[in-house]
């Protein structure tokens, strides 16, 4: 038996080496380890492994981000080209995974029922999959596809507090408006492939290229329709209407979700679409997403400075940083690097802390049970360090300095600016200005005085979470270019 | 060494947080190391040796921005200023028992670190970042502990201000992408940009509202009573004595010598407004009953008159403005102090109602009047050398204008010694029957300041050598540049 086994090993050892190249050395290692994860979190029910589930998919999120980071300099594409894996897809993919992993530290304590807490996993895994083919699609099938990976979990998750009317509404809501969004986006690509004869990026952006400027009309109508599909999936005014609704409804940890890890993948692939394919700065589509850009800006500031309700005005705060984002997809025709590395930083600055003050709203609207303004009233006085975090995060959310926050907003107006929009940064500028206005209420509140705020228990580990992300926002306002100077 | 200078109140800050019954002391040993420190500069600092203790590393090298930071005669006074009054305004608060003390002193010191940066910032970017991180400590020692009607008018404050900084940001990224190459913050390649009369006027609007918001300048003052009124007294005092001097700053360091055919074009405006300012604000400080608002217009009335000097662009203007900004910081920040020793013992600062204060409480009188006497420039007292210095600039620029800004002169007389006579003198009532004479604490507090305003008032030659060669410096690039450009 030795003997036999020790004759074998090195010829089952030289098969791999002569196989490594093709089978046995994956190079997709992070979306098949992210896929394997949400397989594996669906069976855990069946195989009793359920109390094992999260330290699992936390290992699992922190093995996928290791082969994430390996592919680093890979640049290679897959599937025949239906999936490239570049620079650009790893940093954002790093960055998709290491919220998801802030979310599965946040979030276990607050579902309603324990039992619906491996779905809501094995859900949020394949959204995670879905977010993923967003940042590395090379093809318009995948972007679609990634798409609709990643919305479905959603659909479901928005409705997975069963018993409430308004989680129910917003997954309807979030389902009919994704479906609409997602028809105009089909019969864009179909528009793009009618003029192009393909489906591929690279393609699509030689013939885009090839024009020089005279674009067929099916090419124009087409992007305008993926522009629509897109605006809507990443809440632009004004195809916007769905968001603050959704978000509201859904419940909180699902909300935190949907406003980072989906907002992220959504503009990771709308501006993948854009830097790719339509950089050369046609008058049509600039000027299309001048006004989308100007609109949301507009209409996510203002109206958020009305709302009484604090997770309806992150909803609209969220929409108002889309806006923000939407300034560096529109210049994508100066440098790409730059535009590339403000729209990371944008969305890991916004991501980190969007996702503090969601942790800081589950904490405290599970004590009050209420998610208005007002249950923040008077919360420093037994709760420093919530009042702590709360103001940085919404220091950084208003954009200012030396918050992550501020360096996002200004990645983003440098990168206009340099395209010479002036106009659009001065609105962009008043529109913090707005901003200010309703993150500084939930400041104020905790300051008052008057009435005597909540106490708020808060344990160790979450303690530990709101100040890693606190302190990694001020890291990220102080060395921006630790996230801006990877693309 | 200014690295030092300039960070060594933050990790104090940090400190005091965690010194919970010892804050004040803390604070208070902290802020004289910090004052012996720019001691120690003084003494090593050669004035005609232009910027020096400079320091120049990359900060964002990737974005151009740059940690760099020295001191010239103009910063050199500013700094002292800010180093000598912040223990004296800690010292100052000791009477008073304010809740959370760590938090509120550790404020404090981040003020101080964030006034000296932004008095040694030669790079736009860093000047920028340190202007707004000022911003923040004020709003919340104002939210924190202001008075009843706080929210509302720390919030208009923080908007207001924002707002110029915003446009101040604008001004900055516009300049920094027409410098030549991979564009730089850097002051010195700011001073030498060609740009035309047209695009000078943009960034001299854009740059003049923010400043003249800070410093206030009318008609943008409208924040500045009220928020003077309803702080609580040190931040009052920052506010006024040291914090407004960041807007006169910003113009001399950042404005005058960036823009000089913008100030060529707008600077007898600017110069308009300031004066219709100190005419104003006297006016309505001879009507007011409230002897801490009578303090805050009389301050903007003196601010005017500086902005009205320094726009003079004369070496008169700009010394008297020099000597003015530290005497103003020195009589302003007294005054508040007396105010607050009034309400303190009588719990009124409506004027009418005191009275006879000179019978009972005859030391604390003769500080009271000194400080009044340097407020409305009696010769020997500082304001006397600053306005002096200040009007006879203006005379040079124009001799109307020169006649009205003196009006501030009488006006200031009336309003003062008439708050006096309410005051002071008169027959004693129940209110001030029993009024304590100063402490020893509160004499600590008066007694180098009024040192100050003596020697200043004297022999201000050792100030006025500090500043001469910089100003004289400033003159040469603002008048080189521009004579350069008319060619």
């Amino acid at each position: 038996m030795n003997i036999g086994r020790c004759k074998k090993r090195p010829a089952f050892g030289s098969r791999i080496v002569n196989l490594q190249p093709s089978i046995l050395y994956f190079e997709m290692n992070t979306l098949i380890i992210l896929s394997a994860l949400g397989v594996l979190a669906l069976f855990s029910e069946m195989l009793n492994f359920k109390k094992a589930l999260l330290p699992l998919i936390m290992l699992g999120l922190v093995g996928a981000l290791a082969a994430d980071v390996m592919d680093w300099n890979l640049n290679k594409s897959f599937y025949n080209n239906m999936i490239t894996v570049d620079n650009y897809s790893v940093a954002f993919t790093g960055l998709l995974i290491v919220i998801t992993l802030l979310w599965f530290i946040m979030s276990p304590e607050f579902f309603h029922e324990p039992t619906s807490r491996v779905d809501h996993f094995a859900l949020i895994i394949f959204a995670l999959v879905g977010a993923q083919l967003m940042t590395s699609y090379s093809n318009m099938l995948m972007l679609f596809l990634g798409i609709e990976i990643l919305s479905i979990p959603m659909f479901i998750l928005a409705g997975s507090n069963k018993s409430d009317l308004n989680s129910n509404e917003a997954a309807l809501k979030y389902f009919l408006m994704g479906a609409f969004a997602t028809g105009f986006l089909l019969f864009g690509i179909a528009l793009i492939y009618g003029a192009t004869g393909s489906f591929n990026i690279q393609t699509i952006a030689q013939f885009v290229f090839g024009q020089q400027g005279n674009f067929p009309v099916m090419i124009i109508a087409g992007v305008l329709m993926m522009l629509v599909g897109l605006a809507f999936k990443v809440s632009a005014a004004p195809f916007h209407f769905w968001a603050p609704d959704v978000y509201t409804g859904s419940p909180t940890v699902i909300t935190a979700f949907m406003s980072t890890v989906v907002k992220t993948a959504a503009f990771a692939g709308f501006f993948r679409l854009f830097f790719t394919c339509f950089n050369t700065g046609n008058a049509v589509w600039t000027n299309t997403i001048w006004v989308l850009a100007a609109l949301t800006i507009i209409i996510g500031n203002l109206t958020a400075v009305s709302q009484t309700n604090f997770k309806r005005m992150l909803a609209y705060s969220s929409i108002a940083h889309a806006g923000y984002m939407l300034l560096a997809i529109l210049s994508v025709s100066g440098s790409r690097e730059y535009a590339q590395g403000s729209v990371l930083f944008y969305a890991a600055a916004y991501s980190i802390s969007s996702i503090t003050s969601f942790a800081v709203l589950l904490l405290v609207s599970h004590i009050t049970k209420s998610d208005s303004i007002d249950s923040f009233n008077g919360l420093a006085k037994k709760n420093p360090l919530l009042a702590f975090v709360t103001v940085l995060a919404m220091l950084s959310l208003a954009g200012i300095p030396p918050m992550a926050g501020f360096f996002a907003k200004y990645y983003v107006f440098t990168a206009a600016l340099q395209q010479h929009y002036t106009g659009l940064v001065l609105i962009a500028v008043a529109g913090s200005l707005v901003g200010v206005f309703y993150y500084f209420r939930i400041i104020i509140a905790m300051f008052k005085t008057e009435t005597e705020g909540v106490d708020v228990p808060v344990t160790n580990v979450f303690g530990a979470f709101l100040v890693v992300t606190s302190l990694a926002a001020l890291l990220l306002g102080i060395m921006p270019q630790l996230v801006a100077g990877l693309l | 060494m200014l690295a030092l200078l300039i960070f060594f109140p933050l990790i104090a800050a940090a400190i005091v947080l965690f010194a919970n019954e010892n804050a004040k002391r803390v604070a208070l040993f902290a802020g004289m190391v910090e004052f012996a420190l720019s001691i120690v500069m003084v003494a090593q600092f050669n004035p005609g040796g232009g910027t020096q203790f400079g320091m120049d590393y990359w900060w964002v090298q990737a974005l151009g921005i740059s940690f760099k930071v020295g001191m010239d005669g103009i910063s050199m006074l500013l700094v002292l200023l800010t180093t000598f009054l912040t223990p004296i305004i800690i010292l100052s608060s000791f009477s008073h028992s304010y809740k959370n003390a760590p938090l509120f002193y550790s404020l404090i010191l981040v003020m101080q670190m964030a006034l000296v940066g932004v008095f040694v910032a030669l790079d736009g970017f860093l000047f920028y970042i340190f202007w707004e991180l000022a911003l923040i400590p004020i709003y919340l020692i104002c939210l924190m502990w202001g008075g009843k009607d706080r929210v509302r008018i720390t919030l208009k404050f923080f908007i207001y201000t924002l707002f110029g900084s915003l446009l101040m940001l604008v001004g900055l990224i516009y300049l920094f992408l027409q410098t030549p190459g991979s564009h730089t913050f850097d002051i010195h390649a700011f001073y030498t940009l060609h740009l035309s009369v047209q695009q000078q006027a943009w960034i001299f609007w854009a740059f003049f509202l923010a400043f003249a918001i800070k410093m206030p300048v009318f008609p943008f003052h409208t924040w500045q009573p009220d928020t003077y009124t309803d702080s609580p007294t040190p931040g009052t005092m920052l506010l006024s004595g040291i914090m407004l001097k960041m807007g006169i700053y910003g113009v001399i360091r950042w404005l005058l010598p960036v823009v000089p055919l913008g100030v060529a074009d707008w600077g007898t405006t600017a110069m308009v407004l300031s004066i219709i300012g100190v005419v104003y604000a006297s006016c309505i400080a001879l009507v007011q009953k409230d002897f801490k608002r009578l303090i805050a217009y009389s301050s903007i009335a003196h601010v005017g008159l500086i902005s009205a000097g320094i726009f003079s662009l004369t070496l008169q203007g700009l010394q008297g403005g020099m000597i003015q900004m530290l005497s103003h910081g020195i009589n302003v920040v007294g005054m508040f102090f007396i105010a607050d020793i009034i309400m303190r013992r009588t719990n009124t600062r409506t004027m009418s109602d005191l009275g006879g204060i000179r019978n009972v409480a005859p030391t604390f009188a003769t500080y009271f009047i000194i400080i009044l006497l340097a407020t409305v420039a009696l010769p020997l007292t500082n304001g006397f050398i600053g306005e002096f210095l200040l009007i006879n600039g203006v005379y040079q620029y124009n001799s109307w204008m020169a006649a009205i800004a003196g009006l501030t002169i009488i006006l200031g007389a009336v309003y003062m010694l008439n708050s006096y006579q309410k005051i002071s003198l008169g027959e004693k009532n129940k209110l001030t029957d029993t009024f304590a004479d100063l402490t020893s604490n509160e004499k600590s507090v008066l007694i180098p300041l009024v040192v100050m305003i003596f020697w200043i008032g004297i022999y201000p030659k050792p100030f006025l050598d500090i500043a001469e060669p910089s100003v004289l410096n400033l003159l040469n690039v603002i008048h080189g540049a521009g004579g350069a450009l008319l060619k």
